[in-house]
């Protein structure tokens, strides 16, 4: 594999830079949010790289779940960011974080254990980036889910609550926002996976290829990795609504805005 | 028949009276009086505290969707979810269509396309079809028109006459009182009271 520079990478990172410096013209916010998130990709990663050449130096389950951990606490915040109305308390983050829980952790053992079944199962190299493709593209479809739910709920309230008048039960009162909730969810999943090697080629099967792998192994994988991904996104989205749902109303059936933030805000 | 008593929320507290079968009570106030809110606590509709019973029956013993199909609550605008009419009437043979104008295809016409004293018709009647015990309605004939504010008080008063049902009337007008209430409830920042309706 072509090693890469300092130097090259500086060369990408122009490119950013002119493309802020352009941005300058037409929305100025705009261009510090772009240089912060490139800053944060290049320190995140930076870092993710040493922690995961000391943790594949010495493979130990307590380390892979710490590391699992910290990366769902971030996930978690960054759904909970995302919100333009999030819930208000430990539900704004613990839906997300919740749902994340279920979905990814559990696909990503499911994917370890039984179908690529190395041993040690939680072997770091295999595990942390595993769980890290999941949690990415779970957290996308809960994010866009709950924030398309409580904007919804919000618009939308005199509809719900003329149902509810009528005797509908919140799932009946809520059955059309569902749908339309859960397409949100996977919607980017389901356009990945009818593009994907047609229109684009995945990420990860690149960089497996980039790094001189076998172009047919690394579909497989690719392949392996876009259904696990479809689950997590799909099943999260469907636990990130049964939550919310549950927080929306209470045990009266009663539609409880109250219990969202008043005042739309969003980190970006 | 339907008892309410010392019902407070945000924005009321103590409120107490009853209906009598097919009692017809208006219920009239100033602007931010509450009377929107003391609707909306008696459908359960937000959180409240007191007592409230229909023919004896406490309400928090029986499911919130029984509560809301026997305690009905008719606001003065009305929402629809899906594009045809027909789409919102759980059963769709309810018999009172022509008796009140509409031709027997109405199940078909577009919600989009309907006048808004047509919204308001259908609204009351998807109301009926519940066969409610009590009707609250707020202002329901606010944006209507003479022909259409007279359908709408035949048509409550013909349900009320043949199912024994109690109302709860929200209404500003002074001439709506007068044709419609049998008892007149004023609230106001002194709570509430009973004042003549002529």
């Amino acid at each position: 594999m072509i090693q890469l520079t300092s130097f090259d990478l500086s060369l990408g990172a122009l490119l950013v830079g002119a493309l802020a410096l352009t941005s300058m013209r037409i929305y100025p916010g705009m261009a510090r949010q772009l240089l912060i998130a490139a800053l944060r990709t290049a320190i995140q990663l930076t870092l993710i790289g040493l922690v995961l050449k000391v943790l594949f130096a010495n493979s130990n389950l307590l380390w892979v779940a710490l590391l699992s951990l910290l990366m769902l606490a971030v996930a978690g915040r960054e759904v909970m960011a995302r919100q333009h109305r999030r819930f208000t308390g430990r539900w704004g983050y613990g839906i997300g974080a919740v749902s994340m829980f279920i979905s990814s952790f559990t696909i990503a053992l499911f994917a370890l254990a039984v179908v690529i079944g190395n041993d040690p199962w939680y072997q770091p190299q295999y595990a942390i980036p595993l769980l890290g493709m999941l949690l990415g593209n779970t957290m996308n479809g809960i994010s866009l889910a709950l924030d398309r739910l409580t904007q919804s709920a919000w618009e939308q309230r005199e509809v719900i609550e003329a149902r509810l008048m009528l005797g509908h039960s919140e799932q009946q009162a809520f059955s059309v926002i569902r749908q339309q909730v859960f397409r949100s969810g996977l919607i980017p999943i389901i356009n990945a996976m009818a593009a994907a090697g047609i229109v684009s080629l995945p990420g990860m099967m690149t960089g497996q290829i980039l790094a001189g792998a076998p172009p047919v192994e690394a579909v497989k994988y690719q392949i392996l990795i876009m259904f696990l991904i479809a689950g997590g996104a799909g099943f999260g989205t469907m636990a990130a609504i049964h939550f919310a749902v549950r927080r929306l109303f209470d045990d009266r059936m009663r539609l409880r805005l109250d219990r969202l933030h008043s005042n739309p805000s969003s980190s970006r | 028949m339907f008892q309410v008593s010392k019902l407070s929320r945000q924005g009321l507290s103590g409120i107490s009276f009853s209906l009598e079968d097919s009692e017809r009570v208006c219920l009239s106030g100033p602007s931010g009086s509450g009377k929107t809110l003391l609707l909306r606590a008696l459908a359960d509709l937000d959180p409240n505290t007191g007592r409230v019973a229909l023919d004896g029956v406490e309400r928090n013993t029986m499911p919130a969707t029984d509560w809301r199909r026997q305690v009905a609550l008719l606001p003065a605008d009305s929402r629809w979810w899906a594009a045809t009419v027909g789409e919102h009437f759980e059963d769709a043979r309810s018999p009172q269509f022509p008796a009140l104008g509409f031709e027997p295809d109405v199940l078909g016409w577009e919600v989009e396309r309907l006048s808004s004293g047509e919204r308001q018709r259908l609204a009351l009647l998807r109301v009926l079809a519940n066969q409610p015990r009590v009707l609250l309605l707020d202002e329901p004939t606010a944006n209507l028109d003479p022909d259409n504010i007279s359908c709408v008080e035949r048509l409550v008063a013909d349900y009320q006459s043949h199912s024994k049902a109690a109302c709860l009337w929200v209404t500003h007008s002074r001439d709506q009182v007068r044709r419609v209430a049998d008892r007149l409830l004023v609230l106001d920042d002194q709570g509430l009271h009973e004042e003549s309706p002529a």
